[in-house]
């Protein structure tokens, strides 16, 4: 608690990032006082700019760019908490068993690691979406994110499990009889918390990301708002040439408030956790 | 030299090994789908038009020859290795009857020119400014570039793209926004198609530059603020070393070696971004070919280009892990 | 750049030391979220080092020995500040004040004053041929056209013992006691007047420790150079220093002639140490000081070697005891220097 207060009152970017994140998180909270449905369509008149009635005007669709939004934020925030903490869950196992064991397995399991980490992740999806056409729903595309998604991270995490391994504490914890999973579970994973913080700041960054690339081509349940679905319909309703450019600059915009947010986060928590950052950003 | 060997060998070992899982990989999604691609495909052909059932019969015989779905899953999986092995992934659908193998033949170019220019411009700057600014930590102008540069990384590729079109497609309309070169051009070595292919090029690069710029110059400045603490920069600094020689052999060197490395591991990255930007921007490269083919229904298509997607990145990597010795002696002789 | 409180009182550089140090004070001051902590790990330093000395600093580890004499070397990174005092060299008629006027100090880097890290067998640049390190460093000094500059330095390694083929090696080649000896010719080649060494032996094992001593003694006696000379080592100590400084907790604690401090140390610390040294036919159980060295972010009141002080009186936790002239003609900081009886 103490550390949250601090890292808000000397450390610009947490400052930002919490700001930003406030504003997203105000929106995700707003959508579930939408007077609408938010599959609905035609409720309102189409079309309209931003006004004191349409704070962000209304769609093609008869939506209004407001409640869309927030219910897209909420949708596509979701998706991204999903396969964060789904590919959190495979990092932290992968990366402290790999540690914790080392030596050859230690090599296979990097290996295996590394060979999953140099697929591309796109096209793999991609094909993933072709050939499930229909029976494509956004659990299952999260998971399949969620297992595209974790072997930055489980090297990051194995890398300081790798330097627990001979602590003190470690052989301690051996020679009075723990097992493996609790040595792991309760004292190595308090160690590697504040890493798995900042990959899952990256992580959410490039879950979102994912989800927006693929809804703004059409590749998920469309009907569903998301904040790429937005874009989607804005883009088959030729939104930008047709002028109605509210619908689709207000979900772009928020987009990158978001990600800057997330960014801010994991800039600031990378530094409070890497001492050496710390020290060379105080400078001469 | 035996080292070298050595190293050569087990790059190679984990290349075939990526491409191996890879391929497999595509090959399970491929197969285990709930969808059957012959009748996906005859029924998307056959809602064109009412073909009588004694050729949808033939049709679909010939497609089922076509795909490898005759025998156990075993002999299905060897016979999609030979058909990768041989690069032949049947005719394309959506460009029937041109073989898949050549639509991605002539799209292949236009990618790899793409991706290559777009990710050295975008490691080079990235790395040069992030090293000028991890080393000259208080200078105003590169902590102005960092900012910027930082907060344009988080960004996804397609709000760039799409950023960079209502600005210079709409706002102030000096580039195009689509194509790879002009239609009404012959293609050839012609000055007048190379700059059509060069300003076709602008944006897309621009996006890709943009989009990967930042990551390159955090990594970067991180990696110069701590390398300048370590003993031998210090030490050279202490002897009154020029402070010009210290940037280059001193810090920048020693620093760009992980960056390399670093190179390999995001071309699987890269290459997403470029079938976002190529579908922004309707560049004629594979990535459009992906998303077309989605679109259309076309199954070899979508197949072909995975799997050349995942060989070409495992390839590209490869070659880059090879040529690293190159520039570290350590491992060359270690 | 570092902020430096001029003295009031400014005493004129006596030719003969090459090296005047007064009151320096130089603190690791780290501020972060908010919170202020200082370590003072070098506290009110005096000292005189003079030509054709060997100079050595003794003391535990973490006593601050390194960053004394990175502040004498004028090395000092951020977070490390001087806040007081001064460090004066004289080379010759050539007066540089590291801190009072600091671009002085950067023309006589390596042609008189040449500094060899702790740990300096990583301080070869790890991708490039120990031949650049030499190039670099030194090239400018010698005013010597390449070939002569390069025959220069294969004789210079040849007579410290080295292959002059090193120069075409890459540092992993080597072995670490190889790249300390490298770092070592490294250093003297522009044959300076005055070099700084700190803890030049203490990776190697004990041969290749007596070769590098060898090798230092060599080149101090060819070129009449002063040296600075820290390890925690004693009896190294006894085998290379002309004078002695012990330091505990960023102070000195004691100086002297080496052989004079030996014989008859004043300080408690200084017995303790010398005491606890191995001696052949001797084989009583060292008794080991009760307690560990202070923090120096928050060191004891009074004399800081107080709460392990055999001696310690009441007046020991109230007054920080000054340096003096002791009774051994050297210096000492304590409230019953020479009550010590020789271990
Ligand atoms: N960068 C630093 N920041 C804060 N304290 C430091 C730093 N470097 C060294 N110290 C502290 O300064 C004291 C003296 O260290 P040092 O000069 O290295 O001692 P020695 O060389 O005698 O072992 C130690 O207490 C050490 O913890
Ligand atoms: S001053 Fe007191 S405490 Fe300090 S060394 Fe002397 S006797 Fe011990
Ligand atoms: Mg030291």
């Amino acid at each position: 608690m103490k550390v949250l207060i601090d890292l808000l009152r000397y450390n610009r970017e947490f400052l930002l990032g919490t700001i930003l994140i406030s504003i997203i998180l105000a929106l995700v909270a707003a959508s579930f006082f939408a007077p609408y449905d938010e599959l609905a369509t035609y409720v309102v008149i189409p079309d309209m700019p931003p006004s004191a009635e349409y704070w962000l005007g209304t769609t093609s669709r008869g939506q209004e760019v407001f409640w869309q939004l927030a219910a897209a934020m909420r949708n596509t925030l979701l998706f991204g908490v999903v396969v964060a903490l789904v590919s959190r869950v495979i990092a932290i196992a992968v990366g402290l068993v790999s540690g914790y064991l080392g030596g050859r397995v230690d090599q296979v399991i990097m290996a295996i690691n590394d060979t999953l980490n140099a697929l591309p992740n796109i096209p793999i999806l991609l094909l993933l979406v072709f050939v499930l056409r229909d029976q494509m729903s956004w659990p299952i595309l999260a998971v399949t994110a969620a297992l595209l998604g974790w072997q930055h991270d489980s090297r990051l995490i194995r890398s300081v499990a790798l330097s627990l391994r001979n602590r003190e504490f470690t052989r301690h914890a051996v020679f009075s009889g723990m097992r493996t999973g609790q040595i792991l579970w309760r004292e190595h994973l308090p160690y590697v918390m504040p890493i798995v913080f900042y990959t899952t700041m990256n992580n959410l960054i490039w879950a979102i990301g994912l989800e927006v690339t693929l809804s703004i081509l059409g590749f998920s349940d469309i009907n569903r708002p998301t904040i790429g679905g937005m874009i989607y319909w804005a883009n088959a309703h030729s939104a930008m040439v047709a002028g109605i450019w509210w619908w689709i600059v207000v979900p772009m915009a928020f987009v990158v408030i978001l990600f800057l947010g997330l960014f801010m986060l994991a800039m600031s928590v990378n530094e409070y956790i890497d001492p050496r950052s710390r020290l060379a950003r105080m400078g001469a | 030299m035996h080292g070298f060997l050595i190293y050569v060998l087990k790059r190679l070992g984990q290349f075939l090994f990526v491409v191996f899982t890879g391929v497999t990989l595509a090959f399970l999604i491929a197969h285990f789908s709930p969808v059957d691609p012959i009748e996906q495909t005859v029924s998307l052909l056959t809602s064109f038009g009412n073909t009588d059932p004694r050729s949808v019969e033939l049709l679909r015989e010939s497609l089922r020859e076509l795909y490898g779905t005759d025998g156990s899953l075993l002999e299905q999986y060897f016979t999609f290795w030979g058909r990768v092995l041989t690069g032949d992934f049947g005719p394309s659908l959506s460009a029937f009857p041109t073989p898949v193998s050549t639509v991605i033949g002539r799209a292949l170019p236009w990618t790899v020119g793409l991706l290559t220019l777009a990710t050295l411009l975008a490691w080079t700057i990235g790395n040069l400014f992030g090293a000028l600014a991890g080393y000259f930590r208080n200078n105003r102008f590169l902590k102005g570039v960092g900012v910027l540069v930082m907060s344009m990384q988080p960004i996804p590729t397609y709000i760039v793209g799409l950023t960079l079109i209502i600005v210079f497609g709409y706002l102030w309309p000096v580039l195009p926004i689509s194509g790879g070169a002009q239609l009404n051009l012959e293609p050839g070595f012609t000055w007048a198609y190379i700059s059509s292919v060069l300003v076709h090029g602008t944006l897309p690069a621009l996006t890709l530059v943009c989009v990967g710029l930042g990551g390159w110059f955090i990594s970067m400045r991180s990696l110069v603020s701590n390398i300048v603490t370590e003993d031998h920069v210090v030490y050279a600094e202490l002897a009154g070393v020029r402070g010009r020689t210290i940037f280059s052999q001193y810090v920048a060197r020693n620093a760009m070696l992980p960056q390399v490395t670093g190179l390999a591991l995001t071309l699987g990255h890269v290459f997403g971004g470029a079938v976002i930007v190529e579908f922004v921007f309707n560049y004629p490269g594979v990535g459009k070919l992906l998303i077309a083919g989605i679109y259309a229904g076309d199954y070899s298509l979508v197949l072909g280009v995975t799997t050349i997607a995942i060989i070409a990145v495992a390839a590209a990597m490869f070659l880059i892990d090879i040529l690293y010795p190159l520039i570290d002696p350590r491992v060359k002789l270690g | 750049m570092h902020e430096v409180l001029s003295k009031a009182k400014k005493t004129a550089v006596t030719p003969k030391n090459v090296l005047t140090v007064e009151g320096l004070k130089a603190y690791y001051i780290n501020e972060h979220f908010g919170v202020r902590r200082e370590v003072r790990a070098v506290d009110d330093i005096s000292l005189t080092v003079q030509r054709n000395e060997v100079y050595g600093i003794a003391g535990e580890s973490s006593s601050g020995k390194s960053s004394l004499i990175k502040t004498l070397a004028g090395a000092i990174r951020p977070p490390m500040r001087v806040v007081d005092g001064s460090v004066k060299f004289d080379f010759g008629g050539q007066s540089i004040d590291v801190y009072g006027a600091p671009e002085q100090l950067k023309p006589a880097r390596w042609r008189h004053l040449s500094y060899i890290m702790q740990g300096s067998m990583n301080v070869l640049n790890p991708v490039r041929r120990v031949k650049h390190s030499f190039h670099d460093f030194a090239y400018r000094h010698m005013g010597l056209s390449g070939a002569a500059f390069w025959s220069k330095v294969r004789q210079h390694l040849e007579r410290l013992g080295l292959d002059p083929d090193v120069l075409e090696a890459f540092p992993h080649q080597l072995s670490g006691g190889m790249r300390q000896r490298i770092t070592i010719a490294l250093a003297t080649v522009c044959e300076p007047e005055f070099i700084i060494a700190d803890e030049p032996t203490t990776a190697l094992d004990v041969l290749v420790q007596q070769d590098v001593l060898g090798l230092i003694k060599d080149v101090q006696a060819r070129m009449q150079a002063s040296i600075i000379f820290v390890t925690h080592d004693m009896s190294v100590h006894a085998a290379i220093t002309d004078r002695l400084a012990i330091m505990y907790a960023g102070r000195l604690a004691e100086e002297g002639a080496t052989q004079a401090l030996f014989d008859n140390p004043q300080h408690p610390y200084t017995a303790h140490l010398i005491g606890s040294l191995p001696r052949i036919g001797d084989v009583r159980v060292r008794k080991s000081l009760p307690g560990k060295p202070p923090a120096l972010s928050d060191p004891p009141s009074g004399c800081r070697f107080h709460p392990r002080c055999p001696l310690a009186i009441e007046r020991c936790s109230r007054e920080v005891p000054l340096m003096q002239p002791s009774a051994t003609g050297g210096r000492v900081a304590c409230f019953r220097a020479g009550e010590v009886v020789a271990a």
